[in-house]
């Protein structure tokens, strides 16, 4: 799960690390008072889930309350690549001397978290790793012990040689790393972390991405969800306990399983057509899941054909066989569908199936293949 | 033979009265594999239609003697259940369990390497090596013994891989699926190094997918390290960025972890990769064709 920065920003001033003060508003006139209570010059930052907001035309300066209140009513009537602008963050603009990268992830090969520490901040820090990697400065943590002082006084001496300012960077990072643990981060990220003119240390933005496997034993995290900021039909599937991504395509896929299901996409591809979403209805079947799945591929415009590839393991073919008849009884369904059923209880499937007005087929290709052929009309 | 699991596995089952673990235990114990224990704390001196049930692992391996763990207890409670196997001695634990926080899995798997004990999953469908022992979750009549070493990061679709082999009258030395989590225990390479050694193995399917970079590390060590031959699958052509895709580690991150990547870096080894599931079976054939 995704924080905003704002969010991101709270935690991080909530663990010591300092951060300009500021506020989100989700209105011109509260961008307005923000700023009125800030007393100088202002950033408004688009709180949206994507990189490259500034770019985009999402990050503005203001040098009056009745400026940013303009601004910010701009801002909130924008899409960044896609996504409606709800909020914004209105904080205080401060003079840069130096910019800085700081960041922790969880290193999937080494089973660490790992730091990340450049002094070519302020940019894109992919960029940085694949054109000048040099300036990257990798250290890997041993979690048993966490991240001891050296360490971090270490990494902070590897990208600035002031000894005042490498001991202010390094106490940023022991914090960094509590951030990263304390809320059961992938990702933890500043990036620029500045120096100002005065020497101070800020974390002039914040990145946090969560690990969806903790958020039960962060339930304070878990209530930062913005559900504007996703698709309602992939917080529908969620809530269910479906796993759905919308793509573009015209085949929707229902498929058991996360590997099959990209398989499924993938072989849509290959066979010429686009698939319109990722769709895995896990282990345990139900006819209800299997009612919202198809509930949630119908709320798309674009789908032309519903193909159904299910390999029964624990996932009882029965049970979806009793859910494609159920949402075929209950929803005025108007596009194909194709249903390929194998493994646990297929015969007992079939049986129910010829009951509906579906196409079955044997294999994952017969299926994909005459899926595409009916959403063009059949031809 | 086969690979880590076979005639000699005795298998203790942590969680063995959830609704899952009755049922899969159940069903390994039906495909013929020598359960000999399962685990609920609390449920002691009962049983589950014959195995008895212990309060501790400890207990399962004094009375018991079980050398493989199976774990299917719940999310929040499987760090512990590895840990406790491990602690009692178990030197090869199978955790089927989805959800585990990663930095739970930070920690323990530093923890269980200095103790060697290998760790298969966890979120994964476990381990068979056909008509020997079945420890997991797939469907057991699928396989059929043979030439064939599968390891995958997925679940479903090994299962379809495993059926267009068996269709094709190929059978598998042992199939093995490692998770789609971002920190697994056992990962291509372990599972390659593995095979390589195995004599019943005579060539070695690879199904990977989205995420991470184990199949680029596993492309270098097949051309460093594995004589058979390898055959790759990679789902997620069409998955985008930024969204993991129904596994937590299925997730591009970064501009890396794509597809294109991986099957690039297979095809660099001389390694054939499929483009659908169907096709890694004819490739398989055809392959242990021109061997014999």
């Amino acid at each position: 799960m995704k924080l905003h920065e704002y969010q991101a920003k709270e935690i991080f001033g909530s663990f010591g690390i300092p951060i300009p003060s500021g506020k989100v508003a989700t209105s011109p006139e509260e961008a307005g008072s923000i700023a009125r209570e800030v007393g100088k010059k202002v950033v408004i930052k688009a709180q949206v889930h994507v990189g490259g907001r500034g770019k985009a035309g999402g990050i503005k300066f203001a040098d009056t309350p009745e400026e940013a209140s303009e601004v910010a009513s701009k801002i909130l009537s924008m899409e960044i690549k896609g996504l409606p602008v709800k909020k914004v963050l209105v904080g205080e603009c401060l003079d840069v001397a130096d910019e800085y990268y700081l960041g922790v992830i969880v290193d999937r090969k080494s089973k660490k978290p790992v730091f990340m520490v450049s002094s070519a901040g302020g940019v894109d820090i992919e960029e940085v790793a694949r054109e000048t990697p040099e300036k990257i400065h990798k250290y890997q943590v041993d979690p048993a012990r966490g991240l001891m002082p050296y360490e971090a006084r270490n990494l902070a001496f590897k990208i600035m040689s002031d000894g005042k300012l490498a001991m202010k960077t390094a106490k940023v990072l022991m914090q960094l790393y509590d951030v990263f643990t304390g809320v059961d981060a992938s990702l933890a990220e500043i990036n620029p972390f500045v120096r100002t003119p005065d020497n101070d240390m800020i974390a002039l933005d914040a990145k946090i991405t969560i690990d969806d496997n903790a958020l039960y034993r962060r339930p304070e995290i878990a209530k930062m969800r913005d559900l504007g900021a996703e698709n309602p039909y992939e917080t529908k599937a969620r809530e269910m306990g479906l796993s759905y991504v919308k793509l573009d395509g015209s085949i929707g896929c229902i498929v058991n399983g996360a590997g099959l299901a990209m398989g499924t996409m993938d072989m849509v591809k290959l066979y010429g057509a686009e698939p319109a979403n990722f769709l895995d209805i896990g282990g345990s079947s139900s006819p209800e899941k299997v009612m919202t799945a198809v509930e949630i591929i119908l709320s798309d415009e674009n789908v032309r054909a519903i193909f159904f590839n299910i390999f029964g393991g624990i996932t009882r073919c029965d049970d979806v066989a009793t859910g494609i008849v159920e949402a075929l009884g209950k929803m005025d369904i108007k596009v194909p569908i194709v249903v390929r059923l194998t493994g646990t209880n297929e015969d007992e499937a079939r049986e129910i199936l010829k009951k509906v007005d579906v196409v079955s087929v044997n294999t994952m290709d017969d299926g994909v293949k005459e899926a595409i052929r009916l959403s063009k009309g059949g031809e | 033979m086969g690979v880590l699991v076979g005639k000699d596995t005795k298998v203790v089952v942590q969680g063995i009265t959830g609704r899952d673990g009755k049922f899969h235990s159940l069903q390994m114990k039906e495909y013929g594999t020598d359960v000999v224990a399962g685990v609920t704390p609390g449920k002691s001196g009962q049983d589950v239609e014959g195995i008895p049930v212990f309060d501790s692992v400890e207990q399962a391996v004094a009375k018991t003697g079980p050398n493989t763990s199976v774990i299917y207890v719940p999310s929040f409670a499987a760090a512990d259940a590895m840990y406790e196997a491990c602690d009692a001695g178990i030197r090869l634990i199978v955790c089927i369990t989805e959800g585990v926080p990663t930095l739970e899995m930070v920690s323990l798997s530093g923890y269980l390497k200095e103790r060697g004990t290998r760790l298969i999953g966890p979120n994964c469908p476990g381990i068979i090596t056909p008509g020997e022992a079945k420890v997991g979750i797939m469907p057991g009549r699928i396989h059929k013994p043979g030439p064939v070493g599968v390891v995958s990061r997925s679940g479903t679709l090994t299962y379809e891989v495993v059926y267009q082999l068996t269709s094709r009258e190929i059978g598998q030395s042992t199939c093995m699926g490692i998770g789609g989590d971002p920190i697994i225990g056992t990962n291509f390479i372990d599972a390659l190094e593995a095979f390589e050694g195995d004599s019943q193995t005579e060539i070695i399917v690879l199904i990977g997918e989205i995420g991470g970079t184990d199949e680029e590390e596993a492309a270098a060590y097949v051309t460093k390290s594995v004589s058979k031959p390898v055959v790759a699958f990679v789902a997620g052509r069409t998955a985008p960025p930024g969204k993991p895709m129904g596994h937590a580690g299925a997730i591009i991150s970064g501009g890396t972890g794509t597809a294109k990547e991986k099957v690039e870096a297979f095809e660099a080894a001389g390694i054939p990769v499929a483009g659908t599931p169907s096709e890694i079976g004819e490739i398989v054939e055809k392959t242990l064709a021109s061997k014999r």
